[in-house]
């Protein structure tokens, strides 16, 4: 399996070997964990608060032009928590993230059914603005893509098009971001130079940054770590933690134990689009209602 | 659910000014495509006109326009001889790029080690594609009018055009080899073939439709060019050359010969031989589309 | 090859693999006088310019005054590069190439306020607005426009653009009688065969800015005018300039559209309905004299020539840096 890719010798893609081997060594060494110890889900306090849905679909479906991704979701997202979206890949969990904040609209062909609601407004209506939408449903994409542009103005860009530069102090702005994403430190004396000088961990905490700086409600992360080096990685996951108290954080993840240790909720989407399990993580994680759930946790398929 | 909820929701989001914007933005940019398209549409239209008026009020006849020789006098003037020597300069033109930007092209995708000498002759390729077309004229006039002494003749302007699409040629046919996957290259080492047998057998072969197309389209190009062929002297010359060491004049030149005459003949005249010029490009742009389709799905 | 009775053979080169390694050094050393060819030719523009410039400014040709003959002066170079009268084969000839630079430039200027605009605006209507139905029959259409002879774009010029729409406006708007040829319909000519290089070679870099980025930005609520603006056009500057190097350095070199549009008129002004002369005009105008060797007007050609390779190489090499640093920047 290594040899399908000789020419990648960067470390920092290293994590993003086939989803297969990941998976399966990810759940052979949960499965030792759920034998000798409790797994550990996201913090406790959080998790006692009670859930309030500030994302909830009905009957979602998309197709793709002829193929359908995504059969008939009902799922409801619970404010300032983090929910995280599993499943093998082509599930459908990318395409559910898209459809949050109808960056789907982008896709030729794509079309979208059910409904979404946002606050109780279904996000599908024709009255609803995609751009106004974005602007309070930011998203976070898998592979770091900070603007060809310096840090400052990576972060300040959505300030910028949102037209709220001239409403706050920008560059408190820019530093308050950036502290949010547990980058100012780092950046500090070169806010001048280009965001593609940083390192991967770093670019896509520049693309936290760059989203939370417009302060939006919900965060929505695309795989944020997988092409993220084990450092780096674990670095985000702290920061998801202190993110979530200020947003709701929605993440999509292939790493199980990710999931397990920094979600509050886990959906589980298989068989090509479907969402079979919603619940508590500790619930999925240690005793999933669906078989298929469990033979996926354990590592029987997928 | 209800629409006051969602007034709430995105109340604070004024987005009515970003949609103008848009709005006006997408309508700009869209008029200026437009304004290419209606451009060329325009220029089309006036020589169609002119062709018709030429044919129509000054009973320009389109055979004798092409089976005349170009006179001093307007109702005399004719076609043919333009014609014969735009013919005669795209052969020659053909012959003396086509194996010289062929092989040049091989040797530099298949041979060429990464040096100093092959950067500095691929940097001198592309320098060479923006060298205005009248350098090239004004090279063969010194070079071959005056200094091999040939004077104003047809194999002049040949020399001059042939340089000129050289670098088109090159860079084409370098497109065309780079578009053979390596797997077919290693097919035949494996079979113990050489280099040039390789290519010659192999590379070449599924190189070759693409390399047609560049050609036929720098010859397109050369076909078209004026100032080179200025430069050489190629005016004020009606008769149809007899061959490569003759003067001439190509249908560029005699194009420009009477589009600068005041008279309105004339001026007549130069559309109907611009109606012919373009047909002549027309003719080789499909020729070029059809190769490039025909061949498309075998590479 | 008789690998089966004497394996060796082939492997250690000798006999046939022998004769086809020998081939195969004839054939490349062929192939690379093929491409030794394009370095030759630049070095006989450049000689051959270099040489017969001289002759203009000295009386004779770089290789007679090597050969031994003695100098005499003829055009200073302070006269040339400073004058204002362009008259070489004047009774009282003036040497100062200015008026017909100017020429030159205002043309290339006046195009460039067409080519780029327009140019630069199609390239992001074609690379982020128009569906693949209307890109894919819009960009040949614009690209037919490169393909047609500059002669037939001069042609345009002197029979339509300035007769037809210029002249009324001239006439009725400013009260100025225009005449065959004027400046400003060699700008618009030259501004419209330039709108395709720039459109084009704008459009290619704009489309290869990865999707990534317009994502990102669209997940931060902006509008497509937004990420056209601030992110495509600013991420693929580079080679949305070079674009626009090419359009000028074409716009400079043009020959037959300007000639047929802008005239033999070597003068400095500013009023663009009238008459100018740019350098290649000025080089049509003596090839049709079929100037003779040796006369002051066969050199002045080479002079002018010179100026005009220079400027335009200035360009290419310009061009050329900004085309690599756009291919660094997304590989």
């Amino acid at each position: 399996m290594m040899a399908r890719d000789p020419d990648d010798r960067n470390p920092a893609s290293k994590p993003r070997e086939t989803e297969e081997t990941d998976t399966t060594m990810a759940t052979a060494q949960l499965e030792d964990e759920l034998i000798t110890t409790e797994v550990e889900t996201g913090s406790t306090e959080r998790a006692g608060r009670p859930d309030e849905t500030v994302v909830a679909t009905t009957g979602l479906t998309v197709h793709y032009g002829d193929d359908q991704a995504l059969w008939d979701v009902d799922i409801e997202i619970p404010v300032h928590k983090v929910t995280a979206i599993i499943g093998p890949s082509g599930c459908g969990k990318s395409t559910f993230l898209r459809s949050i904040n109808r960056m789907n609209d982008q896709i030729d062909g794509c079309r979208i059914g059910g409904e979404l609601h946002f606050h109780g407004k279904n996000v599908y209506d024709e009255d609803v603005d995609p751009v106004a939408l974005r602007r309070k449903i930011g998203m976070v994409f898998q592979k770091p893509n900070p603007f060809p542009k310096s840090i400052y103005d990576n972060v300040a860009y959505g300030l910028r098009v949102q037209g709220k530069d001239d409403e706050v102090d920008l560059d408190a702005a820019v530093e308050d971001a950036l502290r949010g994403a547990a980058l100012w430190d780092e950046v500090k004396d070169k806010l001048d130079e280009s965001g593609l000088e940083l390192s991967g961990g770093q670019q896509q905490r520049l693309c936290i940054a760059r989203t939370i700086a417009t302060d939006p409600e919900v965060l929505l992360m695309d795989e944020p770590t997988s092409a993220l080096d084990p450092v780096a990685a674990s670095k985000i996951e702290d920061l998801i933690d202190e993110l979530v108290e200020e947003y709701t954080v929605v993440i999509v993840t292939h790493n199980m134990q990710q999931a397990a240790r920094i979600s509050d909720k886990t959906a589980v989407f298989l068989n090509g689009g479907e969402l079979v399990e919603f619940d508590r993580t500790a619930t999925i994680f240690e005793n999933p209602a669906d078989d298929r759930v469990e033979d996926y946790i354990t590592g029987k398929f997928g | 659910m209800s629409t006051e909820t969602e007034h709430d929701l995105f109340g604070d989001v004024d987005l009515k000014w970003e949609h103008a914007k848009n709005r006006l933005f997408l309508w700009v940019i869209f008029a200026a495509s437009m304004f290419g398209v209606a451009m060329l549409a325009l220029l089309l239209l006036d020589i169609g006109t002119d062709f018709y008026v030429g044919l129509t009020e000054f009973n320009i006849s389109l055979t004798d326009f092409l089976t005349r020789d170009g006179s001093r006098r307007e109702e005399l003037s004719g076609f043919r001889g333009a014609i014969v020597a735009s013919i005669m300069l795209m052969i020659l033109t053909a012959v003396l790029a086509f194996f010289v930007g062929v092989g040049s092209a091989i040797y530099l995708e298949e041979y060429a080690p990464d040096n100093r000498v092959t950067r500095l002759i691929e940097a001198n390729l592309a320098n060479l594609a923006g060298v205005p077309s009248i350098v090239y004229g004004l090279l063969a006039l010194a070079a071959v009018v005056n200094g091999i002494g040939t004077g104003p003749v047809l194999m002049a302007g040949a020399i001059a055009l042939g340089l000129l699409v050289m670098s088109i040629i090159i860079v084409s046919s370098q497109e065309a080899l780079r578009a053979v996957p390596d797997s077919v290259r290693n097919g035949s080492y494996a079979t113990g073939a050489t280099k040039w047998q390789t290519i010659r057998g192999v590379v070449l072969p599924a190189a070759i439709p693409g390399i047609m197309t560049g050609t036929i389209l720098a010859l397109a190009r050369a076909i078209g060019e004026t100032a080179p062929l200025l430069m050489v002297g190629a005016i004020f010359v009606n008769r149809m050359p007899s061959g490569p060491f003759d003067r001439f004049s190509g249908m560029p030149t005699q194009i420009y010969a009477w589009a600068a005459e005041p008279s309105p003949h004339f001026i007549h005249l130069a559309a109907i031989g611009i109606v012919v010029l373009l047909t002549f490009l027309f003719v080789m742009n499909g020729l070029a589309m059809y190769i490039r389709h025909r061949y498309e799905t075998e590479i | 090859m008789s690998t089966e009775t004497n394996p060796t053979r082939g492997i250690t080169g000798d006999g046939a693999a022998q004769a086809d390694r020998v081939a195969n050094r004839r054939v490349r050393r062929i192939l690379f006088g093929c491409a030794a060819i394009t370095v030759l030719t630049t070095l006989a523009i450049f000689f051959v310019l270099i040489d017969n410039a001289v002759s203009y400014f000295y009386g004779l040709r770089f290789t007679e005054a090597l050969l031994g003959a003695s100098l005499e002066k003829s055009v200073t170079l302070t006269e040339f590069f400073t004058g204002t009268r362009w008259a070489p084969d004047h009774a009282t000839p003036g040497h100062g190439i200015l008026p017909i630079v100017f020429g030159t430039l205002s043309i290339t200027v006046g195009a460039a306020f067409v080519s780029i605009p327009i140019g630069t605006a199609t390239a992001i209507y074609l690379s982020e607005y128009a569906s693949e139905g209307v890109r894919s029959k819009l960009k040949p259409t614009l690209e037919i426009l490169a393909g047609i002879p500059t002669i037939v774009y001069g042609y345009f010029a002197i029979a339509f653009i300035n007769p037809v729409v210029l002249s009324p406006i001239a006439e009725t708007l400013f009260g100025i009688h225009l005449g065959r040829y004027s400046m400003l319909s060699g700008m618009l000519v030259v501004g419209i065969m330039t709108i395709p290089m720039v459109s084009s070679i704008s459009e290619d870099a704009m489309s290869s800015v990865p999707d990534e980025l317009r994502n990102g930005a669209y997940a931060l609520g902006a509008t497509k005018y937004d990420v056209s603006t601030r992110i495509v056009l600013p991420a693929s500057i580079s080679g949305v300039l070079a674009s626009y190097i090419l359009a000028v350095s074409r716009a400079l070199g043009e020959t037959m559209a300007v000639t047929l549009a802008a005239g033999f008129n070597a003068q400095i002004t500013a009023n663009p309905f009238d008459e100018i002369m740019t350098m290649t005009a000025y080089m049509v105008s003596m090839a049709r004299g079929t100037s003779a060797v040796g006369t002051i007007e066969y050199q002045s050609l080479f002079a002018v020539g010179l100026v005009l390779f220079v400027m335009t190489l200035v360009m290419n090499l310009l061009n050329d840096r900004l085309k690599r640093r756009f291919q660094e920047e997304y590989r």
